[in-house]
């Protein structure tokens, strides 16, 4: 060491600017842990690559609904710079709705009932998305609740008083939902608006009957995976659409970028954020009722994990940023399902957390995030 | 009519502890050091003496209400640590449950393997906790002579210091365990280790240890996460919460401790923890508290929560600073854990789900950001009035009752950050905790010009926080 010692001082006095000293320590460990889990994953790819497959695939579900709520919590956090917590509760609220809708009040049944004549398949696509524009309409009117009465008189205060009360939304949602008759405490199986049928693909894509097991070796995926995945781009490009090429998405923008001037620009502040909030919230409540017939039980803190991670999908990608949510979500989905498959199932929890933890300390922006633009 | 005489002797008892707190403080601010020694005996000799005293039916400490005692001095320890992270230092942080739940799981074992003739957990948790302070040290020399050393590199460096203490301390702790096994003798032959005065001494080394190790830990994690601004600060914690939840699930699967029985919860944890050590505990973390808040390295935390900009061009090493007043937190949170395990008996990664690690931050918001008396009137307060007496009374209410208790928590919280940010006492001090440490004397020109407050001698606490306080609004 000391002879190293010497070398820094002598091209430190020869005028030539190096980088902070020992640096290459920790790239090192971080490179030396990277190509450990390559190595790891890759050999037990290697070793049975259909599992590996499955294992992709529903990694891929779970991220293409991460993104559906990643993209809430990324564009709050680029207008108000809060950690909307009650984000995940939203979802819950959706999740819970499109419950009542289908199992009390049949709402996915009106267009058989209303239409006889029309084809059944219709009508189950009709009834569906009457559920899902419901969800999405009730997880509107919430959040934007919570925000004119909970966000917007601490929209000066520090940062961290809004971030107590982000926290107590939340809890106050899961809770008051825990009671008795409200939703009850308990775990409540879920009735889908449509029936899912698995594909099973060897040698060509077969049906699965239902009640029966795929066959080993062989990847099986849903009809709720494609139309998670198709809605999780949908929603994607139209999000794209709209702050891009929309007057409310410039506004969005200029009011991220700097809101005292956007005001000054004639731009009502206000009312962008509460359409941030509100188109955020619809996406959560869409991901909420995807989630349900996908994970078929629901209860009222159904929200917390899914949301948290949703929010590490948010920053993984660069918070502030769409595609960045989008891209996230993806990484976070296929962490977990790595880890669910190949460590032990409690541990993904664990995982994603490590995950925000180093990306926070490589590269505190994120992947897509740009540097940052006040000093908070 | 009975529920009024459960409600009136709850206000007497509510009444009477939080009168108890504040003499406390008030004898323990007393100059000569006679006072405060009479001061402790005493209080710690009223509690004890109630706790077999009886009028008729009446009887002021029964056994739920000394659980109650236990659960609100183990929640006073970890508000005041939290206090001093949050509130005195203003790092937003939710590890602190994590910290007590390791706290409480590691003095637990030791003194679980220790009843059940194993000297292995005290060995290796104590050569453990100690050559990881040691290898701290060494790596902290070795960096400081480097300036600017990245922290991810910084990191790596502890990291693997502090894993290479565990590991000796494990090759070295065995074999010395293996050599103390036939002092412990049999079931029928007790050998000399196995006499209960050995647990007593156990106990209180297992839960300093519990806190050490509780603080190693909360140093390699803070380490990188302090440099992350305020939110994220709070989220990664919040997931340091939720991590150490999950390996109290799997304690017995992936972590090797098959005595931890993962999720179905630690049974059969002797129950050492008796008023004097609960006490004898608070005491030490009060102090411990307020004399790292009243010292100028106290102040340097309290000025890198006003203004980290203005703390570093003062000459303040902000980054140490929140370094150390995170880890001396987790530290008191990790006793606080070691004392609520020998009290309860039981634990189960549930207790430390990070649900409930908003209990602390709910009491040091009430108590007051920055007052150390208000956190621990509130923790007395909270225990007593929420877990205590509303949750007897809800439920001799209805049955469905006691689940509103967390639907009043998340709106109280709402309600006081919308009404009063800075908590319900603010930073105001009593007693103890506003006594200076340093009799100082000022001279009287100076104080004149200056106005009210400082011209008192000693000066109050609450300068120290005051002209910069002003300064912000």
């Amino acid at each position: 060491m000391p002879g190293r010692n010497k070398v820094t001082k002598k091209t430190l006095s020869a005028g030539q600017r190096r980088g902070p000293p020992l640096a290459w320590v920790g790239w090192s460990f971080l490179i030396l842990l990277a190509v450990v889990t390559v190595l790891y994953v890759g050999l037990k790819a290697v070793a049975n690559p259909i599992l590996f497959l499955q294992n992709l695939l529903d990694g891929l579900k779970l991220g293409f609904v991460y993104a559906l709520i990643a993209l809430g919590y990324t564009m709050v956090y680029g207008i108000v710079k809060l950690i909307n917590f009650a984000h995940g509760d939203v979802f819950m609220v959706g999740a819970f709705t499109s419950y009542y809708a289908v199992s009390r009040f049949n709402l996915h049944m009106w267009p058989a009932a209303a239409f006889p004549s029309i084809s059944p398949n219709l009508a189950v696509v009709l009834g569906s998305l009457t559920v899902i524009l419901l969800s999405m309409a009730v997880c509107v009117i919430l959040a934007v609740t919570i925000e004119r009465v909970a966000y917007k008189p601490l929209r000066d205060a520090p940062r961290i008083a809004a971030l107590i009360t982000a926290i107590g939304v939340s809890f106050f949602l899961e809770f008051f939902g825990a009671l008795p008759f409200v939703f009850s405490a308990r775990f409540i199986p879920y009735k889908a608006p449509f029936s899912t049928h698995a594909w099973y693909i060897k040698d060509g894509i077969h049906p699965i009957i239902s009640g029966q097991a795929s066959p080993d070796n062989t990847i099986s995926f849903s009809n709720i995976f494609l139309i998670i995945a198709a809605a999780s781009i949908l929603v994607q490009v139209l999000l794209q659409y709209i702050v891009k090429r929309t007057k409310i998405g410039i506004a969005m923008r200029a009011a991220s970028y700097d809101k005292p001037t956007a005001r000054l620009m004639g731009i009502n502040v206000d009312r962008v954020i509460s359409f941030t909030f509100a188109i955020g919230a619809a996406f959560a409540g869409l991901g909420g009722v995807l989630y349900a017939i996908a994970y078929s039980s629901i209860y009222t803190q159904l929200g917390v994990l899914p949301g948290l991670k949703a929010f590490v999908a948010a920053v993984l990608g660069g918070i502030g940023s769409i595609p960045g949510a989008f891209v996230g979500a993806l990484i976070m989905g296929q962490a977990e399902a790595m880890t669910m498959g190949y460590i032990s199932t409690p541990m993904r929890d664990a995982v994603a957390f490590s995950i925000l933890i180093i990306v926070l300390l490589v590269k505190p922006t994120g992947l897509f995030g740009e540097p940052a633009q006040e000093k908070a | 009519m009975e529920q009024l005489g459960y409600l009136l002797s709850s206000t007497v008892k509510i009444l009477g502890l939080i009168a108890w707190i504040f003499g406390l403080l008030w004898g323990l601010g007393r100059k000569p050091l006679w006072q405060k020694l009479l001061t402790i005996v005493a209080a710690f000799a009223v509690i004890q003496a109630l706790f077999g005293f009886k009028i008729g039916s009446f009887q002021f400490f029964s056994a739920f209400d000394q659980g109650l005692l236990f659960q609100a001095v183990t929640m006073a320890m970890v508000a005041l640590g939290l206090n001093l992270i949050y509130g005195f230092n203003g790092q937003f942080s939710l590890a602190q449950w994590g910290f007590y739940g390791l706290g409480a799981y590691c003095s637990a074992d030791v003194t679980y393997r220790w009843s059940n003739g194993d000297a292995g957990g005290l060995i290796v948790v104590g050569l453990g906790v100690i050559l990881a302070g040691v290898a701290i040290g060494l790596v902290r020399m070795f960096l400081n002579r480097k300036r600017g050393v990245p922290v991810l590199s910084a990191f790596t460096f502890y990291l693997f210091g502090i894993l290479a203490a565990v590991f000796i301390a494990v090759q070295v702790g065995k074999p010395l365990a293996t050599a103390c096994l036939p002092l412990f003798g049999t079931v029928d032959a007790p050998g000399p280790l196995s006499a209960p005065i050995f647990l007593q001494i156990v106990f209180p080394l297992s839960v300093i240890f519990a806190g050490a190790f509780a603080a190693e830990v909360s140093f390699l994690f803070g380490l990188p996460v302090l440099s992350l601004g305020s939110d994220y600060f709070g989220i990664a914690t919040l997931g340091f919460s939720i991590v150490v939840q999950t390996l109290m699930v799997n304690s017995d699967t992936i972590l090797p401790f098959p005595e931890m029985k993962g999720g179905r919860g630690m049974i059969g944890i002797t129950k050492l923890t008796t008023w004097f050590w609960a006490f004898a505990f608070l005491i030490f973390v009060i102090m411990l508290i307020r004399n790292f808040v009243r010292s100028s390295t106290g102040r340097a935390t309290l000025a890198v929560r006003e203004d980290e900009i203005a703390a570093r061009a003062m000459g303040i090493d902000v980054a140490s600073s929140k370094l150390l007043a995170f880890v001396l937190g987790s530290f008191v949170a990790g006793i606080g854990g070691g004392i609520y395990a020998h009290y309860i008996g039981f634990l189960s990664p549930n207790t430390f789900s990070f649900i409930k690690g908003f209990d602390p931050l709910i009491i040091v918001v009430f108590g007051g950001l920055g007052s150390l008396t208000g956190t621990v009137a509130a923790a007395f307060g909270w225990i007593f009035f929420l877990e205590g007496f509303l949750r007897v009374l809800l439920g001799q209410l209805g049955t469905d009752a006691p689940s509103w208790r967390f639907v009043l928590y998340p709106i109280t919280l709402l309600l006081l950050m919308l009404l009063r940010p800075k908590g319900l006492l603010g930073t105001t001090e009593w007693g103890f905790f506003q006594a200076s440490i340093v009799k100082r004397k000022i001279a009287a020109p100076l104080d004149k010009g200056k106005g009210e407050g400082v011209a008192a001698t000693p000066p109050p606490p609450s300068e120290v926080g005051k002209p910069t306080t002003g300064n912000k609004h």
